[in-house]
């Protein structure tokens, strides 16, 4: 069901491709809760994480991942790489390729990093976000938290909002929601919407209210502070006047009480969430990220050709 | 030292010729074009029956590279790169290292390709000191060493005064202004259209308004200050538009096409190939089609390359930090011919004009035609050849191509500058011909009067005649 030698993104995953990694997280997922949380599955298998932009939760979640599926795992970081003293991609990858690793988990602050380092690699590659072009991992844990929790896709309002224009987990998060049935519209400030993104079959919508109303799912994105100055926006004061989500707008959206939140952390509290709603029960934060160890399990078990055992 | 081309299907764009003529060439220049000449006792015969003979193409924007990153290319490798594709004369960008905003420099570019003497080398002197958009370069000094136009290629002049400046102080030596035309602001950080591709990639998009803002001023000022300025690489529709207009109010505006806006879009950036970057970048497919309707109906004057050799290392990296450009020298021709002329989007003459007589004669340079007089230099042309682009076989050193690969329908299968047989090169293997010889038991023999390389840039200008 799952035979790529990479993951680079989800657009071009089949939508039979994407329940298929969300199964087999699935019943990862009960690996996690037992006493013992280590599997034999990939012993002898070696997965390096190649993070060339700072992140913290993704970069744990893989290295838990692989050393919970028996890998052995390696990090590298931007201050340590070699890529500082100025060597080229190409020439890490293929000084990697010498190390012969099974698979390596790749962060750039580029789009198309990851493909350029899985051309005529043998290891595979999974993108662990390239710039804000894809965060694939990040789209497929948050599908699974919406299935997990609504029994099913298909048929959702979906709103995304905030800094759409720079987010790699909001194209992944279209992609897969879109393949999925759900509907999405997108909401934020006409300058952090890029032009042309309905061609993807979503709507937009620029004022909260309006975008959230009849919502099944909020996703939030985090704002990072530096876009500010920048022109798309005056200030982080105005920003989360319109599009800090408070329980006040959601009262004022008259949102069902089933509605899911949901952001991919970093949280900025205060800024696009407010801390009553950041902390409330229908708040998936925390829940996404214990999925997100399951489907990076799930991932490199499939990739490393789980269809074995 | 006479040379018949015999039996060739001669188009000479500024004359109005399309017929099957004999051209008969005598110490370098043309001296007659007859029907059927009759047998001449010294004359070297090349048989062209089935081919076309045009005037040597003139490429009106080009980057060398020397001096500075002979890695990417030379005067020597790109002036053989030329040859190859049909190309007499041509006009280099001064984003060399050092810039070309000085004599010494604008000299050393004129040696070097009097050294390598393969086709006329015309070298484009910098608007501003350094390329930095801030003080004009001393244009009059550049005028005297040679350079043929005026340009910031590569970095547009983003300061409106400085422009309107460089257009007025340029009256003195009517030579063009090249004008390349990109807010920087609007584009900043951009890679690739902005646009389906961009918002899908998360490439960093660059609008066409980038483009268009700075057409728009560039008319205004040549419309204020009366000089003309020659927009380079023109790839939306809206600027199309905006040249065709500033033309019916008799602007004295012209415009250039590369093949790759006419031939490519945006789309082949989907896959990060870093051979598909390119400033401005490959646009929309209703771009491209306007493009071609403005190179119809005359309001692109010319089809220039925009040769951008780059390294391999330099290519292979990162979409971000890969550079911009792509190399055209060799492919200029039979891009146009397969996307243009087999298309039956441009009838043949109109083609060759864009490519000879235009150019030349927005350069103020001889050559572009075949009149009695003027200089032997000649492409010949096989429509029908096929063939696969094969960028390892390039003469330049650049193999930066998004053609790699693409069979193409129509190519120079002869060279000739001055008289001389420029291409194919003796010097070359068979195997890396791209042309079949015409005449392969014809060897060339060293001609009298060897013709002077760097173009004849005395009394080019009104400034220099007036001396």
């Amino acid at each position: 069901m799952f035979k790529r030698k990479d993951l680079l993104g989800i657009q071009e995953l089949q939508k039979e491709e994407i329940c298929f990694i969300l199964d087999t997280a699935e019943s990862f997922k009960e690996v996690l809760t037992r006493p013992i949380k280590k599997v034999p599955t990939l012993r002898g298998k070696t997965v390096i994480n190649f993070f060339h932009e700072p992140s913290t939760r993704t970069r744990i979640s893989f290295e838990i991942a692989g050393k919970r599926l028996s890998a052995d795992t390696i990090n590298i970081s931007p201050s340590t790489s070699s890529l500082t003293k100025g060597e080229s991609l190409k020439d890490m990858a293929q000084t990697l390729q010498a190390l012969n690793p099974d698979i390596i988990v790749i962060r750039h602050s580029m789009p198309g990093a990851p493909h350029l380092l899985a051309q005529e690699a043998k290891f595979s590659v999974i993108n662990a976000g390239d710039g804000a072009h894809e965060h694939p991992t990040q789209g497929l844990l948050d599908l699974l938290t919406i299935r997990e929790h609504k029994g099913k896709i298909e048929g959702l309002q979906v709103a995304i909002v905030g800094d759409i224009l720079h987010s790699r987990v909001a194209r992944s998060d279209i992609f897969g929601l879109i393949k999925l049935g759900a509907k999405v519209r997108l909401v934020g400030p006409p300058t952090l919407i890029p032009p042309f993104i309905e061609k993807l079959g979503v709507t937009v919508e620029h004022r909260l209210e309006q975008g959230i109303e009849g919502c099944d799912v909020i996703m939030l994105l985090r704002i990072q502070l530096e876009r500010q100055n920048k022109l798309f926006f005056p200030s982080i004061r105005e920003y989360s006047r319109l599009y800090g989500l408070t329980l006040d707008k959601l009262a004022r959206a008259r949102l069902r009480h089933d509605v899911l939140i949901m952001h991919p952390g970093p949280i900025n509290r205060g800024v696009e969430i407010d801390p009553q709603v950041a902390d409330a029960p229908f708040s998936l934060i925390l829940d996404q990220v214990t999925n997100g160890l399951a489907v990076r399990m799930a991932l490199l078990y499939l990739i490393l050709g789980g269809d074995e055992s | 030292m006479k040379i018949v081309i015999q039996g060739g299907r001669i188009i000479d764009p500024a004359n109005g010729v399309d017929s099957v003529y004999d051209l008969l060439i005598e110490d370098g220049k043309i001296k007659s074009m007859e029907q059927s000449l009759p047998a001449i006792d010294d004359a070297r015969v090349i048989d062209v029956r089935g081919k076309v003979v045009t005037p040597g193409l003139v490429d009106m924007h080009v980057h060398l590279r020397e001096p500075g990153r002979e890695d990417k290319e030379t005067i020597a490798t790109g002036c053989a790169a030329a040859a190859a594709g049909g190309v007499t004369s041509l006009a280099c960008m001064p984003n060399t290292t050092p810039v070309n905003d000085n004599k010494s420099v604008t000299e050393f570019i004129l040696l070097k390709a009097r050294e390598k003497n393969l086709v006329n080398v015309y070298p484009v002197g910098a608007i501003s000191k350094g390329l930095k958009g801030e003080e004009l370069s001393e244009m009059a000094e550049l005028c005297e060493a040679g350079v043929h136009a005026y340009s910031d290629d590569g970095r547009p002049v983003m300061n409106s005064l400085l422009m309107r400046r460089a257009l007025e102080y340029g009256r003195l030596f009517n030579l063009p202004l090249i004008s390349h035309c990109e807010d920087t602001n609007l584009a900043a950080g951009g890679v690739v259209n902005e646009g389906v591709v961009s918002m899908v990639t998360g490439l960093k998009g660059i609008p066409g308004a980038a483009e268009e803002v700075m057409v728009s001023r560039d008319i205004l000022l040549a419309r204020m200050t009366g000089s003309g300025v020659h927009i380079a690489h023109v790839s939306t529709a809206g600027s199309v538009a905006l040249v065709r207009q500033a033309k019916r109010e008799g602007i004295p505006v012209t415009a250039e096409a590369t093949p790759h806006h006419f031939s490519l879009t945006e789309e082949l950036a989907l896959s990060f190939d870093t051979n598909t970057k390119v400033n401005p970048p490959l646009r929309s497919q209703s771009d491209l089609e306007a493009l071609i309707e403005g190179l119809s109906d005359g309001t692109i004057d010319v089809i220039a390359s925009d040769h951008a050799p780059h390294t391999l290392a330099e290519k292979e990296q990162e979409f971000d930090l890969a550079p911009f450009g792509m190399v055209g020298l060799e492919t200029l021709l039979a891009v146009s011919l397969t996307n243009l002329y087999h298309t039956r989007k441009l009838d043949l003459m109109t083609l060759v004009a864009r490519l000879t007589c235009h150019p030349a004669r927005i350069l103020k340079i001889p050559g572009g035609t075949l009149s009695p007089g003027g200089p032997a230099d000649i492409c010949i042309i096989d429509l029908q050849k096929k063939f696969t682009v094969d960028a390892g076989q390039f003469y330049s050193k650049g193999k930066n191509t998004p053609f790699h690969g693409q069979e193409l329908t129509g190519a120079p299968v002869m060279t000739l500058r001055q008289g001389r047989v420029v291409f194919p090169s003796e010097h070359r293997s068979s195997k890396e011909q791209q042309g079949e010889p015409i005449e392969p038991q014809e060897q060339h023999r060293s001609s009298t009067g060897e013709p002077t390389a760097g173009g004849n840039y005395s009394n080019h200008s009104e400034y220099e005649q007036k001396r």
